[in-house]
């Protein structure tokens, strides 16, 4: 058994991640997580990673060991369905006191894993270690031992305090837990050719099946989802699959990544959000099931499916496109989702605001992926009034984001559509597609805005919150104009590295400093695209910006 | 009168408690332009950071020291400074409410102390407005984190008088966690119809109801002022809502001389009274004609509805003045308190309505609430999902409520506020009438089956009115 700091030593060292290979060897000890500060920082804790990552496998009991806040605070939060059990729904902690605290809770949670097993009997219970039993010294490693020796149930310990880092590492930390615990530890009753795993999938809204009637037309069997609407006995003996799809997160690699090495299982990344992507998904899974022995008829069923649903698809964004081309879209969102809905949205004739991109090659899907990824990053970071101008500005029709920034969007009477977790609607596939494009056209031509953008009787053009809000943002922007020196720091004062916390002053001066040519020098001098490395692009157009004044003094010579 | 009884269970079993350093953030957001920031993982403030958006729908400003594995076990100094002066330069907000949290209450970082080098480090924050209480996760509940938090302001934020000179139109209102930004502006209305200057302390009335801000601000859009908490020695009385404020409401008067009177409860036709004769004699001036009318409309209101809840068995699930608020109303309309959870220990507890309180989780609710066979379930939303197991109606009070909307605004208190809940409970056993226990052929078949189990004390007469 490797101790946590171990695990998390060998989650970061991940071969499979491309942006983690990049990286210089003492950049990936560090590891992919954005530097935490302090009175700065936003989004959960490891646990809640680890738990958001597992909570949806259906039929466990998963127990929290901690003081209330980290359940008590968080429990049913979450969107992910179930088409079985609902016992992950029911909170479990320890809700440890003082007492336990001072000597220590290892006997509370074992009588807590036994009145679980008496009362609910579930498969299997999953025990959440939180920071202050980690601190206090609480092992629920052996505590989990004993228990399942015990009970006969299999306790599986999940180590991943919130203290040693943000939610994407708890996400890998769950996925080491299930490596270690659950994967490989049943046979399956029953095996086929068409066998699948799907990792990194969480159901959110019970999008799974959406695409799930396909798979079934297919005759291709979920063996596992890891973890949405999962059952503990499917994941435990998922080590039988033929082949594997990650959906594109790369939240749950090492579980991808390390069943290929142990079981053989062939995985690729894909994603079933947007047309094109859920074509190339469905090939890819088809292709990889032959090549391990499916019959080669899936990939002509697998090619008659595709045309079918395409044509459907397309079909019915078609009567949309009157009424939304021309609309403007402002798209703010990281990761998986940002490329398929682009590629959705033109279709459907509209158009895209705050990105320059405008056609589907390859490079433009990874440009567009990295421009909306800093976005994201950006809009984290903006105070409520920028944000407000950015909207005004950008003259859009809608805002398309995660759930932060709705509040901003929608005081500002600006239609919005939650595109990330916490949505209530169900996006993937092909029939999703076509429900987003319904939506923005719901949320475009809903009559309220007009009277929402209406002035109280009593207001004027002037002293209505909107203009004082453009005032203020111009004040702030003619005060900077009137004084170089400030507008200079302003300028300097920009964030290139959001991750990293890097800003343009720093990296131009190490650039002068020391001649820096190439990313890889910035990166070891100001630690700048060291993080999540999305804005490599940036610091390279920084570079250019920097060279270009000493190549013409050359020419000029 | 009720015996209180704390649960043996090892594992809390969805739970109805929240920790104590969110509800000492929650009393925070009611200050104008704060800025609340709890000292522990990120993980601590996200959790209910999420809680409070999710039941008010508005962006809420809640700030995190970040602590990491390593600055919790050597200490937190840096963690504080840190935060404290990134938000002193980026949100600027008007003052920093600081609560610990499980992870360095664990550790013992002494705050108090850092605070204090921090200060002397940095000159410009020397008299920067920092409150900071000791709110522990594994100790306590909400209740408790909002009502030392509102003694801690008492104790920091308001000056000593320089005179004895009071104003008799003013008065300090600290109202419970268990009030909402609705009930805060009915009773802010009450009070100005009776020529009263009321100062919340806090005011989520003012920060969290929901309204466009005039302008985009990182921290709370509205709430009292640093300035009008200040002065809050110069009102000629204090008026503490709910048994948890009695902590700050003598810190007030030990601070400043103010006295102060506690109600414990304004969901009723009593404690209403009570309340209105009480502003009726501090204010010199008779109850407004628009009370006497809605005194009247709660009497009907209870005459109409007592058909309905009288007799019929609650299940309800709430923290201690909420609690001991809601129930004991019903308890006066004739209905009877089957099952009555709570989260933490209070004075109002065994003065509850009903034979038995415990301290406990969601779970006790849910099978007492079955082997007593109970009509109606209330509590927070978290009991949607025992109460569609019962398939009994559910009503959400309490906090948090994050599946249905309008949350801040609804009402528990005053005359008007009392006949609404009454009519909205009343509605809902019609409704569960209708739907699901229409008569059929069958119906009487074992026509003596419930007498047999029911003993004579349960069967409760409704008062007359």
């Amino acid at each position: 058994m490797s101790s946590l700091s171990a695990t998390i030593q060998n989650v970061f060292n991940e071969p499979g991640c491309g942006k983690n290979a990049n990286k210089s060897e003492a950049e990936r000890k560090k590891g992919c997580t954005k530097q935490l500060q302090p009175g700065g920082a936003a989004g959960g804790c490891a646990f809640d990673g680890a738990k958001v990552a597992l909570q949806p496998l259906t039929d466990v009991a998963h127990l929290v060991h901690g003081p209330i806040a980290c359940e008590g605070n968080s429990w049913d939060n979450r969107g992910a369905a179930s088409s079985g059990s609902q016992i992950w729904r029911t909170g479990f902690t320890t809700d440890i006191n003082e007492t336990d605290v001072v000597f220590g809770g290892e006997k509370r949670l074992y009588k807590a894993i036994k009145e679980i097993i008496e009362k609910y009997d579930p498969p299997a219970v999953f025990v959440y270690q939180t920071c202050v039993p980690a601190m206090t010294g609480d092992d629920i490693n052996a505590v989990c031992k004993a228990a399942s020796a015990k009970f006969g149930k299999p306790c599986i310990p999940v180590n991943s305090p919130g203290f040693v880092g943000p939610k994407n590492l708890g996400n890998k930390l769950a996925g080491e837990a299930l490596l270690d615990h659950v994967i490989g530890t049943v046979e399956p009753e029953v095996t086929t050719p068409y066998d699948l795993n799907i990792i990194g999938e969480y159901n959110l809204s019970g999008e799974l099946w959406q695409v799930k009637p396909l798979f079934d037309e297919l005759g291709i069997r979920i063996s596992a989802c890891i973890s949405g609407d999962g059952r503990y006995k499917d994941v435990a003996s998922s080590h039988r699959a033929r082949a594997a799809m990650m959906v594109c997160s790369k939240a749950m690699i090492n579980v991808a990544r390390k069943m290929e090495e142990r079981y053989g299982i062939p995985f690729f990344e894909g994603s079933f959000y947007g047309i094109q992507d859920s074509s190339d998904s469905l090939r890819e899974i088809a292709r990889l099931l032959v090549e391990r022995g499916a019959p080669a008829d899936l990939l002509d069923r697998t090619e008659a499916v595709i045309a079918r649903e395409e044509a459907k698809a397309w079909a019915a964004i078609e009567p949309f496109k009157k009424r939304l081309t021309g609309k403007k879209v402002l798209l703010i969102t990281g990761g998986v989702k940002s490329w398929s809905v682009v590629a959705a949205l033109q279709e459907a004739g509209m158009e895209l605001v705050g990105t320059s991109v405008k056609k589907s090659t390859k490079e433009d899907k990874e440009r567009i992926k990295e421009l909306m990824g800093q976005d994201a990053h950006m809009i984290d970071d903006m105070a409520p009034r920028e944000m407000y101008k950015m909207l005004k500005d950008a003259k859009a029709d809608i805002m398309l984001s995660g759930g932060k920034s709705q509040f901003v969007a929608l005081k500002a009477a600006m239609p919005w559509l939650d595109i990330n977790q916490e949505r209530s609607h169900a996006f993937m596939g092909y029939i999703g597609m076509v429900k987003l494009v319904a939506e923005i056209d719901k949320a475009i031509y809903n009559p309220m805005w007009e009277q929402l953008r209406k002035r109280a009787p009593w207001e004027t053009a002037s002293n209505n919150w909107q203009a004082k809000a453009i005032a203020q943002a111009n004040a702030e922007a003619a005060a900077l104009a009137a004084d170089p020196v400030a507008a200079e720091a302003a300028r300097r004062a920009k964030k290139i590295c959001h991750c990293k916390s890097v800003d343009l002053g720093t990296i131009e001066d190490a650039i002068k400093a020391h001649g820096l040519t190439d990313v890889a020098g910035v990166r070891e001098h100001t630690n700048a695209s060291g993080g999540c490395g999305a804005c490599a692009g940036r610091v390279e157009d920084i570079l250019a910006g920097q060279k270009a004044p000493a190549e013409l003094l050359q020419a000029a010579e | 009168m009720a015996k209180v009884t704390i649960g043996k269970k090892a594992c809390a079993v969805n739970p109805l408690k929240m920790s104590q350093p969110i509800g000492g953030s929650f009393a925070f957001l009611g200050l104008r332009g704060a800025m609340p920031l709890l000292h522990g993982s990120q993980g601590c403030t996200s959790f209910g950071l999420t809680l409070f958006v999710r039941h008010f729908k508005e962006a809420v400003p809640m700030q995190t020291t970040a602590m990491s594995e390593v600055a919790t076990v050597l200490g937190g100094y840096e963690n504080v400074e840190q935060a404290i002066l990134n938000i002193y330069k980026k949100q600027k907000p008007e003052i920093i409410g600081i609560c610990s949290t499980g992870v360095t209450e664990t550790k013992g970082d002494d705050v108090d102390g850092y605070i204090k080098l921090i200060r002397e480090k940095h000159p410009e924050l020397a008299n920067y407005p920092l409150v900071y209480v000791s709110t522990p996760d594994f100790k306590d509940a909400f209740q408790d984190g909002w009502d030392k938090t509102v003694a801690k302001m008492v104790e920091v934020l308001v000056d000593k008088p320089t005179s004895t000179r009071r104003d008799p139109a003013r008065v300090n209102v600290l109202p419970g966690c268990h009030l909402t930004p609705g009930d805060i502006e009915e009773l802010r209305t009450i009070f100005e119809d009776f020529g009263l200057e009321p100062s919340f302390l806090p005011d989520i009335g003012g920060s969290l109801d929901g309204h466009i801000p005039d302008e985009f601000t990182p921290t709370t859009i509205g709430g009292i002022g640093l300035e009008e908490i200040a002065v809050m020695g110069s009102a000629s009385w204090t008026i503490a809502i709910g048994a948890q404020m009695k902590r700050a409401a003598e810190a007030m008067q030990a601070r400043t001389g103010v006295p102060y009177r506690l109600f414990e409860r304004l969901c009723g036709l009593l404690p209403n009274d009570e309340f209105m004769s009480f502003l009726s004699e501090i204010s010199g001036r008779p109850v407004p004609a628009k009370y006497r009318r809605q005194r009247g409309q709660l009497a009907d209101a209870m005459l109409d509805a007592h058909f309905h809840i009288g007799g019929r068995k609650l299940a309800i699930g709430a923290e201690p003045d909420l609690l001991f608020d809601v129930a004991s109303m019903l308890h006066d309309m004739g209905a009877e308190i089957s099952v009555a959870i709570t989260t933490t220990q209070s004075p109002v507890l065994e003065r509850m309505p009903c034979d038995e309180v415990l301290i406990g989780d969601l779970e006790d609710l849910e099978t007492r609430a079955k082997e007593r066979d109970c009509a109606l379930m209330m509590t927070h939303s978290h009991g949607r999902q025992a109460a569609a197991r019962l398939k009994i109606p559910f009503y959400r009070i309490g906090f948090p409520m994050f599946d249905r909307l309008g949350a801040g605004h609804l009402l528990t208190v005053g005359y008007r506020g009392t006949r609404d809940l009454v009519f909205a409970l009343a509605n809902l056993i019609i409704a569960d009438r209708e739907d699901n226990h229409q008569p059929t052929p069958d119906t009487w078949i074992d026509p003596w089956k419930d007498f047999q189990q029911a003993s004579p004390e349960a069967a409760v007469v409704a008062p007359l009115h």
